[in-house]
């Protein structure tokens, strides 16, 4: 299970079977608490939760038991520009799950995978974030259109990228006012997504940039209020960037 | 749903951080049936409050005049600030008796999921603090969870360039809790045992 956040005693986590659940946690904030770190955001756990997930009434659940695999909320929270990412990839997962209860398989293993990748820092935290951004939108059932054209399919790169129009868009469907990215920024959105990341990390500080860009100007398109946590992600790290 | 002035007191207290709807009708309860002279006190409490209390010019603590009575305290080291979320958490530090020099209360912590920046932090007030150059040590006191830890990490990175040895408390606090929950003892142990970051 991952944890998202909390607000005061109240954890939202992402369930690989149950999909996004809420239960309460009872005096976490003590120091002499049971649960310790166990339920700081962003580990991954796994949690015993009293109450019948089966059964979606309103009373909360409540956390009996929870046992570490992995804190990553230790090491990221010594990290800023990752601390930034994670909360990022947390609150879009909060936000693609918008039902609780809602089984998706997927977007567990995006997020843990997410949350792996920052804590390991193999990778540069804004790479990490935007392949996590791409590839959940795409479990989503809405990725940008980035190897053909978003309006008529035609196939190949095209120069021009309107997010209102959902990617790429060949010269014939074009709208007025449409990005001209550089070439190699699409193909670091198509690297990304592949997890191509020979392609990714050879990539340079405007080529990601850009990226981060259209593909925050993707996301909050689709999501109907802005992120809160997006313009916050601190994306002035040069780790990585070969 | 009840009807008129009590539903109005339970929606009031309903909108008190902490506070469920459950614990509203039961203070509300309360209150209805506790005696006039208690009531009094406690409408005359809210509107002191309101009235006399202010956050000290300097530090954001808890004040009843411009400054609050730390950094009116002649006797404090100008040295040393230590960097703490919340008012409260002054009050757990000074309880220990570790330390001697000044606060400076952030606001909270940045937390990103909450919408809470640096920008919404009194990080830009520490800064011009700090620029005065009598400063020689700043304790990153926020609480030992996550967000606590980034908020420590942020400001280090921020300071430490200013030529300011940059501490923060030992662990040893449990992981997890606010610091006002910490008892004196294993407080003033971590403030002992502070370290460089
Ligand atoms: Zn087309
Ligand atoms: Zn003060």
């Amino acid at each position: 299970m991952q944890k998202l956040g909390e607000s005061d005693r109240i954890i939202t986590m992402l369930t690989r079977r149950h999909g996004r659940i809420r239960a309460a946690a009872k005096g976490v904030r003590r120091t002499s608490s049971r649960f310790g770190a166990r339920l700081e955001p962003f580990g991954h756990i796994d949690v015993q939760v009293a109450g019948d997930l089966g059964n979606h009434g309103r009373s909360l659940h409540t956390i009996r038991q929870a046992e570490s695999i992995e804190l990553y909320g230790k090491q990221l929270g010594r990290d800023y520009p990752r601390y930034t990412a994670a909360s990022a990839i947390a609150e879009t997962a909060e936000r693609l799950t918008p039902e609780e209860y809602e089984p998706s398989l997927r977007l567990f293993q995006l997020t843990l995978g997410a949350m792996r990748g920052l804590s390991v820092a193999e990778h540069a935290s804004t790479l990490v974030l935007d392949a996590f951004l791409l590839r959940a939108m795409a479990s989503a059932g809405w990725a940008p259109a980035l190897t053909e054209c978003a309006v008529c399919g035609a196939p190949g790169r095209h120069a021009a990228f309107a997010v209102p129009a959902g990617g790429s868009v060949c010269p014939d469907c074009r709208p007025p006012g449409s990005a001209r990215p550089a070439p190699s920024t699409l193909e670091l959105m198509v690297a990304l997504t592949a997890g191509d990341w020979l392609i990714a990390d050879a990539s340079d500080a405007s080529q990601r940039r850009e990226c981060s860009g259209l593909v925050a100007a993707h996301l909050q398109w689709h999501l109907e209020r802005g992120l809160r946590s997006l313009p916050l992600v601190d994306r002035s790290s040069s780790d990585g960037e070969s | 749903m009840f009807e008129g002035a009590i539903q109005d007191l339970i929606d009031e207290l309903g909108r008190l951080p902490g506070i469920g709807p459950k614990s509203a009708q039961r203070l509300a309860f309360h209150l209805l049936q506790a005696d006039d002279a208690d009531v009094a006190r406690l409408v005359s409490a809210l509107q002191r409050v309101k009235e006399l209390v202010r956050f000290c010019a300097t530090c954001f603590n808890v004040a009843e005049s411009e400054e609050c009575r730390i950094c009116r305290d002649p006797r404090r080291s100008d040295e040393s600030i230590c960097v703490v979320e919340e008012p409260k958490d002054v009050v757990a530090i000074e309880r220990t008796g570790e330390f001697r020099g000044r606060y400076h209360v952030l606001g909270g912590a940045i937390n990103p999921l909450e919408g809470v920046g640096p920008d919404n932090l009194r990080i830009r007030e520490l800064m011009a603090r700090l620029a005065s150059g009598e400063i020689k040590e700043l304790i990153l006191a926020t609480d030992p969870n996550t967000e606590g830890e980034a908020t420590a990490t942020y400001l280090a990175l921020l300071v430490k360039p200013m030529g300011i040895a940059v501490t923060r408390l030992a662990s040893g606090l449990p992981v997890g809790g606010d610091l006002e929950y910490a008892d004196e003892i294993t407080l003033g142990r971590a403030f002992e045992g502070r370290r460089a970051v």
